[in-house]
């Protein structure tokens, strides 16, 4: 034979399953990453400028001193850092990511595409009005479809965020209860509410007035109408609520506010459950928030941006906040003025500079035009679906203290079914990531206890809800057999253990500083 | 419909599971009045990928993008070169599809990113603590009065009249509630003297600098004034690049800074998304706004970060909180971040000398134009010009010759007489001298 | 001699003379987890009963501690400043939050005793 010295194993040979330490610190695919400022150092830009000198003359005496302190980096270290980074976050796109409340849905890429068409990414925000006719085209266009699912006659764009809108909201009620000559100064707030309900609320200058919920996880709308009287500004009310579940009376509800001579917010973080199929403007609401990164599947972008249109009804359309947009015979035109404002319009103020969040408003529309009519119906009742397959899935094993009826697109648990296993809610969610998965939304609402908020989204195939449930079932019953191991200390597959966030808090470190440095001054 | 992944198979073997009929019955708690049938809806119907596109591109190509013609409006947005590293990272889908980091052991990289954000931040602004960031450079500093007025418990807050005049009706907007909200006159080119309108109620002033005319301001005496009264000085900066080449609102003594980070690492996007820096002194933090990242370590002792002192924030506090933001601008905050990695001390530096020398040819070349005047003696990379005639009519009329003039101070201050005839201008490292030359020529055809 | 009497808001007080020394309950300390931050009253302020004195947080919750009784702050622990720990490793002994001089000793009289605390608490 000719005779070859190149032979290698190619069978794997036997696993050991036992942890050995890397000299590195890495392991394989799960590699670290210092901070930048560790990884920098002087003489080294990951831009090429030129040197440019300039004279002091016209810097007023105010140039800089001393160095900023940034350290420098080359590109291809710059990119390997954010790459080695990113490794390090679990993502919609990498798998099913079922956080109750927050709408981890599909984020298009034809969206971030147009984003960044030249036209929209790179369009002055006060560029002549003939050079921005396209995006207040667009802007209009988007103001009919959320101005048409909604069933309200108007829109405020320029809110840039959920909490944003809501305070919109508040602002023009507030505005609307003056211009009525009356004081009111109580918002009715469910204790099953965001934390940016009452946080609004009072951000708005008003008092919180908490209505409990029933032992249905609905508001209690006999005790919400007590509550009513002639100092009750608004009521805050999401719905589908944060259970999970349609407030059945909401127009009953909103007969009785309007009747007390106040106004109706609701909270539209979970619009898209009912998308296509009910119009809150038939509710009887009077304003309402739109997530654009919720319901209209703007990328989350690890906690934002994000935009919060609020659409008005009749009575609080005339307050809506500057800018708004007017179409002549010229076009399109934004009025950023109070002496320019069409009849009858009494705009409250001013919620940030400019006009909104555009690259979020082209990425809302692009999701729009898309989906359709049709397809944003259909989205919704995949998602109400999805949530319910896995509330029907999984209740025999968990525990949902409202699962005897339908849910609308999350589903809601307690820790009823731990009870005794010595596993929290915690060590449940964590357990989770080991098995591949984000956790669901835990602890909140505050209604039920340990709570565990499942919302799957309509972007899941049957197959991987499947999946999801099987994994589920498993955890779920080996908690309640005592089988601690799998949560006692999980995650064990994630780049990190579990962090200590009293140490954390205790001793705050907010910020890198070189160790030869003193502490800055106070 | 291309991102739906159940098919009508799958719906019905789902709907035998859960034990409906259809789907309407998993809607039995909506009225039956509520729902309404699709034809209720006057909207276009499902949409390939193809159809969309050509549609928003249509409108997209009605715009005029700033990259596409000498371009020279600023007034609070800047258009800068983005390196392309910056928005290939930014898509990694890693960081583009997660969520607010709740879970860290599986969200460090966005967890680090923030940290690296927050020290990048109180270095370029010379103040200890800095913030996760807020949704843009107005509500950043409208955040900072509520926050003055809390930390001094008295009511006034008084605005420069060189301060961004929509900051500024961001502020009154939401200040008024809870104090009283005061703006000196507009003096353009002029620092007013703010520091003698200081009294022992008033909470804060709030300074720009360089101003909305792009006049550089010297902080340290209305700084020294306001620690005089008890007061807090905020500074607002609406063009981060500055601070590569000016002394930072820290060293010159304010408390709290308010900053629009747009100019560095994102585009111009018609106003929004940006991200505004939030950064204060130490000794406030407990009153700060937003998110905060910390560092701390995991079970096994490796070094990690967390989301820190929470209880400050309305998922906590819910009605006591210290804001009810529940965001952050976190993919604009990243890249940002990756942006000045790369620049680094010394591209940071090059960039705002390049910045300002470009300014300055520029100025130097329009003030040379019959009747034009440059307005602001001392200035980074934006300046005002004082026209022979109404600044709105010219600008429109440099438009259809092709050139974007900047900004009529009367766009944002449509009420002030004396700005009728000013023009702010900004030029930054993405104009050539071509575009120069364009604008002068335009510049002196529109004024003969 | 003292005597120490709690709220149903889960503060205790102990009485000496006209002098009470306020803090939170092991019951509350244990339900709030680890304490991560403290917030005091500054000697001097007057509080009514049942007003907010002070603020605790662990990690997750922020709460108002509420003077049991009405006076003058005459001191406030600033060891709980640097190490809020103690609050959880000695809640009802180094860690207290705040003495006031009493204004109306009857006030204290009305409060629960030991025994009757401890009945609330299993009655919750």
């Amino acid at each position: 034979m000719s005779m070859n010295t190149q032979g290698r194993p190619s069978q794997p040979g036997t696993a050991q399953d036992n942890e050995l330490p890397t000299i590195s610190g890495d392991r394989g695919l799960d590699l670290e990453a210092r901070l930048i400022f560790e990884i920098g150092r002087s003489g080294v830009t990951g831009v090429d400028f030129p040197d440019v000198k300039v004279a002091d003359t016209r810097l007023g005496g105010l140039r800089r001193k001393g160095a900023v302190g940034l350290p420098g980096l080359s590109e291809p270290e710059v990119i390997r850092h954010y790459v080695r980074l990113s490794r390090q976050n679990y993502a919609i796109d990498a798998g099913l990511y079922p956080l109750g409340s927050c709408t981890m849905k599909h984020n298009p890429r034809l969206n971030e595409k147009m984003a960044r068409l030249p036209g929209f990414g790179d369009l002055h925000p006060l560029a002549p009005r003939a050079a921005t006719q396209g995006a207040l085209m667009l802007i209009s266009e988007l103001m009919t479809w959320l101005t048409t699912l909604t069933g309200m006659p108007a829109v405020a764009m320029s809110p840039k965020a959920g909490a944003h809108g809501e305070l919109c909201g508040l602002l023009a009620i507030r505005a609307a209860v003056e211009a009525r000559g009356e004081k009111r100064n109580r918002i009715l707030v469910p204790e099953s509410a965001h934390g940016t309900n009452p946080a609004t609320a009072a951000f708005a200058g008003f008092t919180v007035d908490e209505v409990p919920a029933k032992p249905d996880g609905r508001v209690d709308a006999a005790a919400l109408k007590a509550k009513l009287g002639p100092d009750v500004a608004a009521i805050m009310l999401t719905n589908p609520n944060t259970c999970g579940l349609f407030e059945g009376e909401i127009v009953e509800i909103a007969k009785a506010v309007h009747a007390a001579g106040a106004y109706f917010y609701c909270d539209g973080a979970n619009f898209n459950a009912i998308a296509g199929r009910v119009r809150p403007g038939d509710l009887g609401i009077d304003a309402m928030h739109i997530n654009l990164h919720k319901t209209f599947s703007t990328p989350h972008g690890g906690g934002g941006p994000g935009a919060g249109p609020v659409v008005l009804s009749e009575r609080l359309a005339a307050y809506a906040p500057l800018p708004l947009l007017v179409a002549d015979a010229a076009g399109f035109r934004l009025i950023e003025d109070r002496d320019e404002l069409p009849e009858g319009a009494k705009p409250f103020g001013r919620m940030c500079a400019f006009h909104g969040q555009m690259g979020m408003f082209v990425r809302a529309l692009s999701y729009m035009l898309s989906h359709g009519r049709d397809g944003v119906r259909q989205a919704s009742e995949d998602a109400v679906l999805s949530a319910n397959y896995i509330l029907a899935s999984l209740k025999d094993v968990m525990s949902a203290p409202f699962g005897d009826g339908p849910c609308m697109h999350e589903a809601l648990f307690d820790d009823t079914f731990l009870e005794g296993s010595g596993v929290t809610t915690l060590d449940f969610a964590k357990a989770m990531i080991d098995e591949g998965y984000h956790p669901m939304t835990m602890y909140f609402p505050l209604v039920v206890h340990g709570a565990m908020l499942i919302e799957p989204t309509e972007s899941e195939s049957k197959e991987s809800l499947d999946r999801f449930i099987t994994v589920l079932r498993g955890l779920a019953l080996e908690a309640k057999a005592g089988k601690r191991e799998r949560f006692d200390g999980a995650p064990r597959y994630a780049p990190r253990r579990r962090l200590d966030e009293t140490a954390a808090a205790r001793k705050p470190v907010l910020r890198w500083k070189p160790d030869a440095l003193p502490q800055a001054a106070e | 419909m291309r991102y739906l992944p159940l098919t009508p198979d799958d719906r019905r073997a789902m709907l035998a599971k859960i034990g409906a009929p259809d789907i309407d019955a998993l809607f039995r708690d909506v009225p039956r009045e509520a729902v309404v049938p699709l034809s209720a809806f006057d909207l276009s119907e499902t949409k390939g990928e193809l159809e969309v596109e050509r549609a928003l591109s249509k409108l997209a190509a009605r715009n005029v993008a700033a990259g596409a013609v000498p371009s020279f409006c600023g007034a609070g947005a800047y258009k800068h070169h983005v390196p392309s590293a910056v928005d290939h990272l930014i898509q990694r889908s890693e960081f583009l599809t997660s969520y607010t980091p709740y879970q860290p052991e599986i969200a460090q990289g966005t967890l680090q990113v923030l940290f690296e954000f927050q020290t990048q931040v109180a270095l370029l602004t010379g103040m200890d603590v800095a913030n996760a960031s807020l949704y843009d450079g107005s509500t950043a500093t409208a955040e900072a009065v509520l926050m003055a007025q809390r930390l001094t418990r008295r009511p006034k807050a008084i605005l420069s009249g060189g301060l961004h005049p929509h900051y500024a009706e961001t502020v009154e907007t939401v200040a008024n509630l809870s104090g009283v909200v005061t703006r000196t006159p507009v003096t353009p080119g002029i620092a007013e003297d703010i520091a003698a309108l200081i009294d022992n109620e008033t909470a804060c002033v709030v300074v720009q600098s360089p101003d909305v005319f792009g006049l550089i301001r010297n902080l340290r005496p209305i700084a020294e004034a306001a620690h005089a009264k008890g007061a807090l000085l905020i500074a607002v900066v609406t063009e981060a690049v500055s601070l590569g080449l000016l002394e930072s609102p820290g060293a010159q003594g304010a408390d709290i800074v308010a900053c629009e980070g747009q100019s560095i690492g994102n585009g111009l996007n018609f106003g929004g998304p940006y991200v505004g820096l939030f950064a204060a002194r130490e000794k406030f933090l407990r009153q700060m706004p937003g998110r905060l990242c910390g560092e701390t370590a995991d079970a096994a002792g490796k070094r990690g970060y967390v989301l820190t002192l929470s209880t400050r924030e309305q998922h906590i506090r819910r009605e006591k909180a210290t804001s009810n933001i529940c965001t952050n601008s976190g993919l604009c905050a990243l890249a940002f971040t990756i942006h000045l990695s790369l620049l680094g001390e010394e591209g940071l530096a090059r960039l705002a000398r390049i910045n300002h020398a470009k300014a300055s040819a520029l100025a130097d070349r329009l003030s040379r134009i019959a009747g034009v005047e440059l307005v602001t003696p001392v200035f980074f990379n934006e300046f005002t010009l004082k026209l022979p005639k109404r600044a709105a009519p010219v600008v429109d009329a440099l438009a259809a010759k092709g050139v974007l003039g900047g900004v009529p101070a009367s766009r944002l201050m449509p009420h002030e007489a004396k700005a009728e005839n000013l023009l702010i201008v900004a030029a930054t490292e993405t104009n050539t001298d071509d575009d120069f030359a364009a604008f002068e020529a335009a510049l002196k055809e529109v004024l003969a | 001699m003292s005597e120490v009497r709690f709220t149903d808001q889960h503060e205790w007080v102990r009485l000496e003379g006209d002098e009470a020394t306020v803090g939170i309950t092991r019951h509350a300390a244990e339900q709030l987890g680890d304490v991560v931050f403290v917030e005091l009253p500054q000697a001097g302020r007057k509080v009514g009963a049942g007003g907010e004195a002070a603020v605790v947080e662990s990690v997750k919750a922020a709460s108002e501690v509420y003077a049991p009784v009405g006076g003058e702050v005459t001191a406030s622990n600033s060891a709980l400043e640097a190490e809020p720990a103690k609050v959880n490793e000695d809640p009802e002994g180094a860690g207290w939050f705040f003495k006031l001089k009493l204004s109306d000793k009857t006030e204290f009289a009305k409060l629960m005793d030991a025994a009757a605390y401890q009945e609330f608490v299993k009655g919750l």
